[in-house]
């Protein structure tokens, strides 16, 4: 018989059937500490409670993966004895409650996690969603996490190079905030997060450890968020970019030193002291033994669990042999950062805490590691039949195509970022070969090579909303087609799902939707999920977001000199439209703007298709036969022609093809495997080859000049106006001015 | 020639720096930790752009109580050129090396753009390559870079903006100390020195140290 379970309990989000379970794994009540320990080991955000069955579904191995998931981020091969390690993580629940620290803290996280593995950080993207601009509340959240992106990364010297911004009502209150780096490494620094060596030192290095954050990963990150948790800001944490400079140097520089002291390596993100020290311990097969009293504080009067608990930033543990402690201590040191001995690697398997001679906890590594799974039942939301079953075709036909243009550019979804990348370093390091705005993806050369990464971050979560599977499989199609519209090859995928309570059945259908849908669409591309992270509860007063599976691609190159970017460049080169995916307005932005509905059948996804556009991508940029590329995605081929004639600053004169009655269909369709590309008369008939070759429909559809944009029979529009309109669209939405398109 | 990068806790363009006057150039460098003082054999110092000390307080505030200040200040009061960028000017500044003061942006926000500038100096060692009045392009990427300067004081402009990003007084850029040895500027010359980073503008710059020293 148990007692009854601590009032303790809700501050952790453990259910008493949780709390059952941990009697009774234990044979004895939990001490507090104990209890504190498991509720964030054990928290959706630690624990993956209720993804973790379904990310099993994701193909994790290719022959270029060195490590996948389970470490602090996947590191791929990209040759001449390079490593790339990514991660993308989510930071929505502090952003909500505190914009500008909310977001500043997951740059940090994400970084740490990424020279954890021994990777210096090359590069930072961000994948936000918010409620739309015309509410204050959510200019103040959209400035504000703009505001803490820019302050963490610029300081750090990570430059800024991509990411992906939208917007819909479905995340008022609700901010999807994620954060992804990426960073590389020669093969003989990966670092792992396990301990080893029996007697081995841990030593803490970096901020003194307060109060903050206490709570931050269950009670937090792991729930739906209300009106009472605006009181919670005491659990966001504050970060100091400065500091994980520091960080960053004297890490780096430690794994390099010549005597390999460092057996191990972790950063303390959510749930501090407790989830590095069990996750080392855990991976490592080893116990580790920590006396609280050693631990470097901010403050006065914290107790074990506070210290156990606080998710103070800017903190490292490392595991080093016994006898360099001093060693590694004194590069610390140089660093002007404070750092402890606190504990050591033990042989038992068991996680001891004690203050001095007081133990407050002593429980087996594993079985605060191994929290309990969920299976649950998913019911098909049955929204996803009714939108899909609405007859686009009765629709009235549009009367203004250019106006619908226009109306598509100034959408805050569509129009220029640069308000936002202006405000993030994204130069620093001098490999960026293709920034924010100059093609699909960015492109960062590695110095020392001829070789060059393409990364990008997207995810249209209207799809996921309408058929969760569909919305899965494209997120991935779009976001490898990305990094291939600039050249690159598709080497792997990181992601960070966002999705409502999974413990109600329509939630839980579109998480395993979705993931069942990117599963089969990285089977299809080759591609491998190496990392990633689920945020569930991402809902307020009742309303989930849309079901959002952000995914992060890398692609490689092996010479720089292939990439492409999105602007035309010539007069007189010949646009041709690859692909031909299904025309079909369902799903589309259009239909949301111009007809005020969200729904329709989406376009039909053909995998093979899709993995046959990317090679004939790959092929062409071998070629050097392209002046530009650039995909067809939200918005459909209007767009793409309208962003790739603005880029360039020059016009062009385009046919669609005859036959289709509505104009809007062909022009603001998002049909799926499709580029825009632009190239001289003389590279035609070398593009039609490759093109036959990869089987893939090349169509030639117009000519790059002049400076109206020309749709015949359906838009002719000066392109000074639609830059215009472009490049002030989200200024004017941020300012709270209604758009004048 | 020699070059040595000084680092700052916090710097963050010490690399780009080493990279441009050691891999594109081809010249000898080294770093110059900022507790140290010894800046022997050195031809050229660079204080590289980053966020020294994470600019707490004000931007290079704290910075200019590094040792290697004083060493900094020694070898530019004995004519030896010092080159300032983004943080660095604005630790140049803060030490007293170049006149005026860096404030926060005029738009209170981080700006990373190209910006076009005009050459308005060319009889400094730094700029000696370019001609005057020469437009040239440069990246910058800095949230205080107001320049400003009390009325009385004279001071010796070296760069101007076309398109004035960040609200400095006079559109100024760079400025040089009347000796004309120490230059400090806004723009991040080194983020473009190679065509594949979108212009060869920042390259000229150092190519004019490398001649100058050469000459003498």
């Amino acid at each position: 018989m148990i007692g009854s379970p601590p009032p303790l309990l809700d501050l952790l989000a453990l259910s008493t059937d949780e709390y059952a379970l941990i009697v009774e794994r234990l044979g004895r009540e939990p001490t507090e500490v104990e209890l504190g320990m498991f509720g964030s080991m054990w928290s959706e955000h630690c624990g993956y409670k209720n993804s973790r069955p379904l990310l099993k579904l994701f193909p994790t191995s290719a022959p270029w993966v060195l490590q996948g998931p389970g470490e602090n981020a996947g590191v791929v091969d990209i040759g001449d004895g390079l490593a790339v390690a990514l991660k993308m993580e989510s930071h929505n629940h502090p952003s909500a409650v505190e914009p500008f620290q909310g977001a500043a803290t997951g740059v940090g996280g994400i970084v740490r996690d990424i020279f954890t593995m021994g990777a210096r950080p090359i590069a930072i993207l961000d994948a936000l969603r918010f409620g739309p601009l015309d509410s204050s509340r959510n200019r103040h959240l959209f400035h504000g996490v703009v505001h803490g992106i820019s302050s963490y990364g610029n300081c750090i010297g990570v430059p800024t190079v991509g990411g992906d911004i939208a917007f819909a009502s479905c995340y008022n209150g609700n901010p999807v905030v994620n954060a992804m780096a990426v960073g590389v490494m020669p093969h003989a620094r990966i670092t792992r997060a396990r301990a080893s060596g029996i007697g081995s030192a841990l030593i803490l290095v970096g901020s003194d450890t307060g109060r903050d954050g206490i709570h931050g990963a269950s009670g937090l990150a792991s729930r739906e968020l209300s009106e009472e948790r605006e009181d919670q800001r005491p659990t966001v944490q504050v970060g100091n970019p400065f500091l994980e400079k520091l960080l960053i140097e004297a890490c780096l520089g430690v794994l390099d030193e010549r005597a390999a002291y460092v057996v191990g390596l972790q950063d303390l993100g959510a749930a501090g002291i407790t989830s590095a020290a069990v996750e080392l311990a855990a991976r490592g097969g080893v116990g580790v033994e920590i006396d609280v009293s050693l631990v470097p504080r901010r403050e006065s009067g914290m107790t074990a669990y506070d210290v156990m608990l606080s998710e103070s930033q800017e903190r490292m543990l490392l595991v080093v042999r016994a006898g360099a402690e001093a060693q590694a201590m004194a590069f610390f040191q140089k660093w002007g950062l404070t750092s402890a001995v606190i504990g050591r690697v033990t042989d038992d398997g068991r996680v001891r805490v004690h203050d001095v001679v007081q133990v407050h906890c002593d429980v087996p590594a594993h079985l605060l590691a191994d929290a309990p799974t969920y299976r649950r039942t998913g019911v098909r939301p049955p929204h996803c039949d009714r939108l899909a079953a609405i007859d686009l075709g009765a629709l009235p036909a549009e009367s203004d195509c250019g106006a619908a243009l226009r109306a598509l550019l100034a959408h805050p979804n569509i129009a220029c970022k640069r308000l936002v990348y202006s405000q993030y370093d994204h130069s620093v390091q001098t490999n960026t070969l293709l920034g924010p705005g100059d093609g699909d993806a960015a492109v960062l050369r590695i110095k020392g090579t001829d070789r060059a990464i393409a990364l990008a971050a997207d995810c249209v979560a209207r799809y996921c909303y309408l058929e969760p599977y569909q919305g899965g499989a494209i997120a991935i199609a779009e976001v490898c087609r990305n990094v291939a519209s600039v050249g690159a090859r598709p080497l792997a995928i990181t992601d960070c799902l966002n999705f409502g309570n999974p413990e109600r059945p329509e939630i839980y259908y579109q998480l395993e939707q979705c993931i069942r849908g990117m599963a089969d669409a990285c089977r299809a591309l080759g591609v491998p999920v190496v990392s990633g992270n689920v945020s569930l509860y991402n809902e307020t007063a009742g309303q989930a977001v849309y079901p959002t599976p952000m995914v992060g691609a890398i692609g490689l190159m092996t010479d720089a000199e292939n990439r492409m970017g999105a602007a035309f460049r010539e007069d007189r080169d010949i646009i041709a439209l690859l692909g031909d995916g299904e025309e079909c307005l369902g799903g589309s932005l259009y239909l949301e703007v111009r007809q005020g509905l969200t729904g329709g059948r989406l376009p039909a996804l053909d995998l093979e298709a899709e993995a046959r556009l990317h090679r004939l991508l790959h092929a062409v940029a071998q070629a050097r036969i392209l002046h530009s590329c650039h995909d067809v995605s939200e918005g459909g081929l209007g767009v793409a022609l309208a962003e790739s004639a603005i880029l360039g600053g020059r016009g062009a004169r385009v046919q669609l093809q005859s036959g289709a009655e509505r104009r809007e269909v062909g022009l603001f369709a998002e049909g799926q495997s499709r580029a825009v590309v632009s190239l001289a008369e003389d590279d035609w008939e070398a593009l039609r080859g490759l093109a036959a070759r990869e089987d893939v429909a090349c169509r030639r559809i117009g000519v790059v000049g002049g400076d109206r944009l020309i749709v015949e029979g359906a838009i002719d529009e000066a392109i000074e106006h639609l830059t215009e309109i472009w490049r002030n669209g989200l200024g004017r939405a941020a300012a709270g001015i209604e758009s004048v398109a | 020639m020699r070059f040595g990068i000084v680092v700052f806790p916090g710097s963050n363009c010490d690399a780009d720096v080493a990279h441009v006057v050691g891999t594109v150039l081809g010249q000898d460098w080294r770093y110059v930790w900022h507790g140290d003082r010894d800046l022997a054999g050195l031809d050229c110092v660079v204080l590289p752009g980053g966020f020294a000390y994470g600019d707490y307080l004000r931007a290079g505030a704290i910075a200019r109580f590094s040792p290697v200040m004083d060493a900094v200040a020694a070898y530019g009061a004995r004519g030896g050129p010092v080159l300032g960028i983004c943080n660095g000017f604005q630790i140049l500044v803060e030490a007293g090396l170049l006149p005026g003061a860096l404030l926060r942006n005029g738009s209170l926000t981080f700006r990373s753009t190209w910006t076009d500038l005009i050459v308005e100096d060319n009889n400094t060692p730094f700029t000696r390559l370019y001609r005057p009045g020469q437009h040239v392009r440069m990246p910058i990427a800095h949230g205080e870079g107001r320049y400003v300067l009390a009325e009385q004081n004279s001071v010796r402009p070296v760069f101007r903006y076309r398109d004035n990003p960040n609200g400095s007084m006079e559109d100024i850029a760079g400025i040089a100390n009347m000796a004309g040895n120490v230059v400090g500027l806004m723009p991040h010359p080194e983020r473009c020195a190679e065509a594949a980073l979108g212009g060869v503008d920042g390259r000229t710059l150092f190519e004019s140290i490398v001649r100058s020293v050469v000459l003498t």
